[in-house]
């Protein structure tokens, strides 16, 4: 729960915010964009923000995760509608990404991929073979987006494996590196919009974990957990949601 | 078996233009002319079996038809997962081309064998998984992997296989092959080493052990049909194969006589533990129990029993 909360602002602004070319009338439309959440645990954001972009009924909202509805603990190819690519198990959507980079541009197309993946993600060693080839192919129709909210399962990632310098990493391997507030919408936009010539991007977000409701920021559990009867209210008062919204 | 798979590649990739080979820094001298020919359809990845097979996917998702080659060993144990999740789940349309299959590096040891690829691969849904034997197999092959629409295992040997199909090699995904007819006995192989059991059926004809030799190419789907016709029809049965003793054919063969009902006299040639030893391919197999000879010993033992 806490890593689709860090997400959200970037996931609104991607698809809300004039950034990702769609059609929810035509999710196969061959000149979209395409977006792929490899931080696949986090796709309860995912599956708000394609059904208030017209993939699916918000109805369907309600049936996530019980049997007989298609959103379940990780996004699923070809079920949701929208969703680019199957993803759960961390370091794969970056090479999907760049597999899906290279046929557009093999093929001339004008569009671009987005790949939001986790800092914790990040330990993946393939995350690093994909690191290494991106800027290799010349991949500049690629952007990805690392939700750094410095938090993994467990602890903080700095207390588990050393990340920094982070943002070096990344410039070192050749990318176009950009560091943003992550729930600043004109600074996720803009860093989501820039493009370079011949290099891939990478957008360091800094997030926080479970943004926007007080008792769940920062708090390694809220990886886990869900909300219980008790906390839900609160939770609903926090983020100034009332029960007819969710209807 | 390269050179044949390369041959089919190339007219692959002259007739389609979605047709992409994909390799992981492992195909010096085979690719040279495909490389020369299309460098618009072609990417060395660089050592990075994961991330490759990845991207294949990715690339399938879009219309692409990767053909990711490489070492056997790499692609089904360290990408086992790129393989699952990324390729079988999402049943996209890549060509996975793994080279040395078994022992066929017998110089190169046991990190480079692929012995338990089968095990692994043969249980992975959508996935369709070919073995074939001999060059003209290898060709016949590349083009129905091409024609299928989905994930595909191929798996090669190397450059020293000698042909085993004197005419035509017709070849039907899913449907076993029989090469030598024979009523004392049923041997079922696969890849690289059929000829050795070829070659160890002629030694038993003129010790008066008529065996039959049935090419089992396609590991999955099996051809459940033709095990049971042999069974029926000799009731003696044995697998052999260069890979582990352990879920490669012989347990898939096992499967059937399993749920056939049929009291059968089975056995199987395979590996038991890793490969060991260092040598030619044939002394290689022989001391891990997988030589000519040996299998002689056991066919000439289940048809006497």
């Amino acid at each position: 729960m806490g890593g689709a909360f860090s997400v959200a602002d970037i996931l609104a602004t991607l698809y809300f915010g004039g950034v990702l070319r769609y059609d929810p009338q035509k999710p196969d439309w061959e000149d979209r964009d395409k977006f792929i959440l490899s931080k696949g645990h986090s796709c309860y954001a995912l599956y708000a923000v394609l059904a208030r972009a017209g993939f699916f009924s918000e109805k369907e909202l309600r049936y996530a995760g019980k049997p007989g509805s298609s959103l379940g603990g990780h996004p699923k190819l070809r079920e949701i509608p929208g969703v680019e690519a199957s993803t759960g198990a961390l370091g794969h959507g970056l090479s999907f990404a760049i597999g899906i980079a290279c046929a557009d541009k093999i093929d001339g197309r004008d569009s671009h991929v987005y790949v939001v993946l986790g800092d914790g993600e990040c330990q993946e060693g393939s995350v690093w073979e994909g690191a290494l080839s991106a800027p290799t192919l010349g991949l500049d129709n690629l952007t990805a987006v690392v939700d750094h909210n410095k938090l993994q399962a467990m602890d903080a990632l700095e207390n588990i494996v050393h990340m920094k310098p982070f943002a070096e990493k990344w410039r070192a391997f050749g990318w176009n590196v950009m560091e943003i507030d992550g729930h600043d919408h004109a600074q996720i936009r803009e860093a989501l919009l820039a493009r370079a010539d011949g290099r891939p991007a990478v957008v360091i977000a800094n997030t926080v974990k479970g943004k926007g409701v007080s008792f769940m920021e920062n708090k390694p559990i809220w990886h886990f957990r869900m909300p219980n009867d008790k906390e839900l209210p609160m939770l609903m008062e926090e983020l100034g949601l009332t029960e007819a919204e969710l209807a | 078996m390269r050179t044949a798979y390369l041959k089919a590649l190339h007219e692959l990739a002259a007739m389609d233009k979605n047709v992409y080979a994909l390799i992981s820094d492992n195909g010096a001298i085979v690719y040279d002319q495909y490389r020369a020919d299309f460098p618009k359809q072609y990417l060395n990845l660089g050592i990075s079996e994961a991330n490759m097979l990845g991207m294949a996917a990715g690339m399938a998702s879009r219309g692409k038809i990767p053909f990711a080659y490489t070492i056997g060993a790499f692609l089904a144990y360290r990408a086992f997962e790129f393989i699952r999740d990324d390729i079988c789940l999402q049943n996209q349309n890549v060509k996975i081309v793994g080279t040395g299959a078994g022992e066929v590096y017998s110089g190169l040891g046991p990190t480079h064998h692929a012995t338990e690829d089968l095990g692994g691969l043969r249980s992975l849904p959508n996935l369709t998984v070919l073995c074939p034997a001999s060059p003209k197999e290898v060709y016949a092959a590349t083009y129905a992997a091409y024609h299928h629409k989905g994930p595909v295992y191929l798996r090669l040997g190397t450059n020293r296989e000698p042909e085993i199909y004197e005419g035509e090699c017709k070849f039907e995904v899913g449907e076993g092959v029989e090469l030598k007819s024979g009523g004392d006995a049923a041997i079922f192989s696969t890849g690289s080493i059929l000829k050795d059991v070829l070659d160890a059926a002629d030694s038993l004809e003129k010790e008066g052990i008529s065996a039959r030799v049935i090419n089992i190419h396609t590991l999955k789907p099996l051809d459940g049909d033709i095990i049971l016709k042999a069974i029926h029809e000799t009731g003696h049965i044995v697998t052999v194969e260069d890979h582990n003793i352990i879920g490669g054919l012989g347990s898939a063969v096992a499967e059937v006589i399993a749920e056939s009902g049929m009291w059968v006299k089975f056995r199987r040639v395979g590996l038991r533990d890793f490969s060991h030893g260092y040598g030619t391919y044939a002394q290689v197999k022989e001391g891990n129990g997988v030589g000519r000879k040996q299998i002689e010993e056991v066919v000439r033992e289940v048809a006497s029993r």
